[in-house]
């Protein structure tokens, strides 16, 4: 059976779950009654809202998984779901704290020093603390273990110089976590040589310089070192460490709710506008796409009780994201093409308004976090093709 | 019976006596006696019929896992319509015969009536009819046992090269009726039939990503492996997720099946399982046959034992369309600010 290469094993919700679920859904709904936010399209990762961010903090809804001792709240793997479900889906604004709740600050916990820990930790479980993600370079995209910015060792730290891009939000975070290259390419071992740095984003040497993504936002950016001094303690592990924990990390990117309900408001929009008793094709349409829908969500929470248990389920996660990411351009394109509508960033009507969201975002799915182009190939060498 | 004896036991049968010659054997008429015998003996064509009824006392989702088993091997005779007669009678609380059996009618738009303990009507492409033992049925409020022998036969064949075949009630007196149990009604059959063909589904195209990975590993090309081309990676890693994503759906489905869940919610997960794995089966069996090449168009290759077999499949108990119509009108009907509880079955009650 598929389930012996990929395994997706069934979640069941206590009643511990099933009241943090209403509650965040309480709090959805207040809040979208109150004007507390507009559902969007891409909300985890075009919805940048530190104040929408700080209340999830005062919650305890965010490092819900981490020691107390650091702002968490010890909970398991699958409470963190169940409130990034209901946000996605929702179309709440979550991009400020996105990355730092979801991997950076997970990664600070498992290397990062005492300090860090005790300094930053807490404050992105109070949604106060942003992070940008530096991988990517101009000439580095999917071929990420060919990076070139550098980190030459000086006395008390290290010099960075090179640049970072398509890290979003960095102009407005407080830290980008670089995977950079502290040792010379050889092209024997491309996975050598590299380590990842903790950097404060307020330091000199750095410019950050914004690019407008399609959709007409300053979204993501470049972020230029030039001489960057950083102190010794910001090595995150052990220097040489960094391919590994980048691919550690890039399991849990992979396989969240985040990776197919991007576009989710668009559905929720589109069966409002269809009405209680919709047409023949329409209403195949609709369950159509509520069937994908299903089938992904139950694959998603397996890959998170697997990251419960201890695995890390690097290669089912990257099947999930090849498939939920395709998925949530088809729900955009089959909306559209059943209900047509003036699609504007303005519109008046929310449908109008999340369909052009969707539209504007959609490429960036499947792209984002691995193009599928480099997903397939993961999948296709677990499947011995490669 | 517990899980894993049940689904070793299956397997290591169906390894044995379920290779593709008999699965081509059966297509030219020869009744696979040695398969059947061994299945039968191993109480898996009763799993779903409790020991008292004289069944294998199997978990429901067990039965489940034997449909995959089924449907991976592409077993050419009516262990899952076996399974599924099993059901219909445990619903009732009538004992089982041995041997094969199926189940009439086995579209929606076929009625069988019964009046002064004899019925009447016809139903069409009934799976299997001509190698069950008996038929069960569902008429008239009842569930009723009939010996096939007693009935008219007009023989027809599937995609598959299955029997489909046209049963005539008209005068025929059933073995043994029992009033239905509240709730199961033609809509009910239609549900647990649909399931159970998602499940075959389900462990067809698990067998078929199998089967291409490694005929994409043999199969050499401009002097190599042609799964050594990105082109040929991609579509099989895209026939991988097809894969996965009807094993997920299908689980949700069982899962409603095993807890007797016919209301909104276990109806949701059952239309969407039908939905997912007719579409997995459609994009599935395409990259099947495009990886295998001529190679695969051919009777010799085994390749269609489970291909064809997929699109029939797709077809029976409901297709896509009417199940996709059926879950959009439930999900429209509960309204958008209910759709994503209803999606995940987290409404507050």
């Amino acid at each position: 059976m598929t389930g012996d290469r990929f395994r997706f094993p069934r979640v069941e919700f206590g009643p511990e779950e099933r009241a943090l679920r209403e509650e965040v859904r309480a709090f959805i709904r207040e809040e979208r009654a109150s004007g507390g936010f507009t559902p969007m399209a891409d909300s985890w990762g075009s919805g940048w809202s530190p104040e929408w961010s700080r209340k999830m903090g005062a919650r305890g809804w965010l490092g819900m998984m981490w020691p107390k001792e650091y702002g968490g709240g010890e909970k398991p793997a699958l409470h963190r779901y169940i409130v990034t479900e209901e946000m996605v889906s929702a179309g709440a604004p979550c991009a400020a704290h996105w990355v730092a709740d979801r991997q950076s600050g997970p990664l600070l916990l498992r290397y990062g020093t005492e300090e860090q820990r005790r300094s930053i930790l807490p404050r992105i479980a109070a949604g106060e603390c942003y992070f940008a993600i530096g991988m990517s370079e101009p000439d580095s995209g999917s071929d990420l273990a060919s990076v070139r910015t550098t980190a030459v060792k000086v006395d008390g730290g290290w010099t960075i110089n090179g640049r970072k891009i398509w890290s979003s939000g960095a102009h407005r975070s407080h830290y980008m976590i670089a995977l950079v290259r502290t040792a010379p390419r050889d092209m024997k071992a491309r996975h050598a040589g590299l380590t990842q740095f903790l950097i404060d984003l307020g330091s000199p040497g750095i410019e950050i310089r914004g690019i407008r993504n399609i959709a007409g936002e300053r979204h993501f950016n470049e972020t230029v070192f030039d001489d960057a001094f950083v102190p010794d303690d910001m090595v995150i592990g052990e220097a040489g460490d960094g391919w590994r924990q980048v691919t550690s990390e890039l399991a849990i990117e992979r396989s969240g709710p985040e990776r197919f309900l991007s576009t989710f408001p668009v559905l929720t929009e589109l069966v409002r506008e269809l009405g209680p008793e919709p047409g023949e094709r329409d209403a195949e349409t609709v369950g159509v796409l509520a069937a994908r829908t299903m089938a992904l969500r139950r694959m998603s929470l397996g890959i998170s009780r697997l990251l419960d248990e201890g695995e890390a389920p690097e290669v089912a996660a990257a099947l999930v994201k090849d498939l939920g990411t395709r998925f949530e351009g088809e729900l955009v394109r089959e909306a559209r093409n059943l209900l047509p509508a003036a699609a504007a960033a303005q519109s008046p009507d929310l449908y109008g308004k999340v369909l052009a969201d969707g539209v504007l975002h959609v490429p960036s799915s499947t792209i984002r976090g691995g193009t599928n182009e480099v997903l397939k190939g993961i999948v296709a060498r677990e499947l011995g093709l490669r | 019976m517990s899980d894993r004896i049940v689904l070793d036991t299956a397997e290591r049968i169906l390894a044995d006596l379920c290779p593709p010659e008999v699965v081509n054997d059966a297509e030219n008429g020869v009744w696979p006696a040695a398969l059947w015998e061994a299945l039968e003996e191993s109480g898996l064509t009763l799993a779903w019929v409790r020991e008292e009824l004289g069944g294998g006392g199997a978990e429901t989702g067990d039965g489940f896992g034997i449909l995959k088993a089924a449907g991976a091997w592409a077993v050419p005779a009516p262990l899952a319509e076996t399974l599924l007669a099993g059901w219909l009678l445990e619903q009732a609380g009538l004992a089982a015969p041995g041997g094969a059996m199926t189940v009439a009618p086995a579209g929606p738009a076929d009625t069988v009536a019964l009046a002064r303990g004899a019925l009447s009507g016809t139903a069409r492409q009934v799976p299997f009819a001509r190698n069950a033992g008996h038929v069960v049925l569902l008429a008239g409020g009842c569930v009723l046992l009939v010996e096939r022998d007693a009935c008219a036969l007009v023989p027809g064949t599937s995609l598959a090269g299955e029997p489909r075949d046209d049963i005539a009630f008209d005068g025929v007196r059933p073995l043994r009726t029992a009033p239905a149990p509240e709730g199961l009604d033609a809509d009910r059959l239609l549900l647990v039939g649909a399931a159970v063909r998602a499940a075959q589904m389900a462990g067809a195209l698990s067998r078929l990503l199998d089967q291409s990975v490694q005929y994409a590993q043999e199969r050499e090309q401009f002097g190599r492996p042609i799964g050594r081309f990105q082109a040929v990676q991609h579509a099989l890693a895209e026939l991988a997720g097809e894969a996965a994503a009807a094993e997920a759906a299908v689980d949700a489905a069982a899962e409603a099946v095993a807890a007797g869940d016919f209301g909104p919610a276990g109806v949701a997960a059952i239309a969407a399982a039908k939905v997912r794995t007719g579409e997995a089966a459609s994009k599935g069996a395409a990259i099947a046959h495009q990886v295998h090449g001529a190679m695969g168009f051919t009777y010799e290759h085994s390749l269609h034992h489970r291909t064809r077999r997929l699109w029939c499949w797709r077809d029976e108990f409901g297709n896509e369309r009417a199940w996709a119509v059926r879950l959009g009108r439930l999900v429209a009907a509960e309204g958008a600010d209910a759709l994503w509880p209803f999606l995940t079955g987290s409404r507050a009650a």
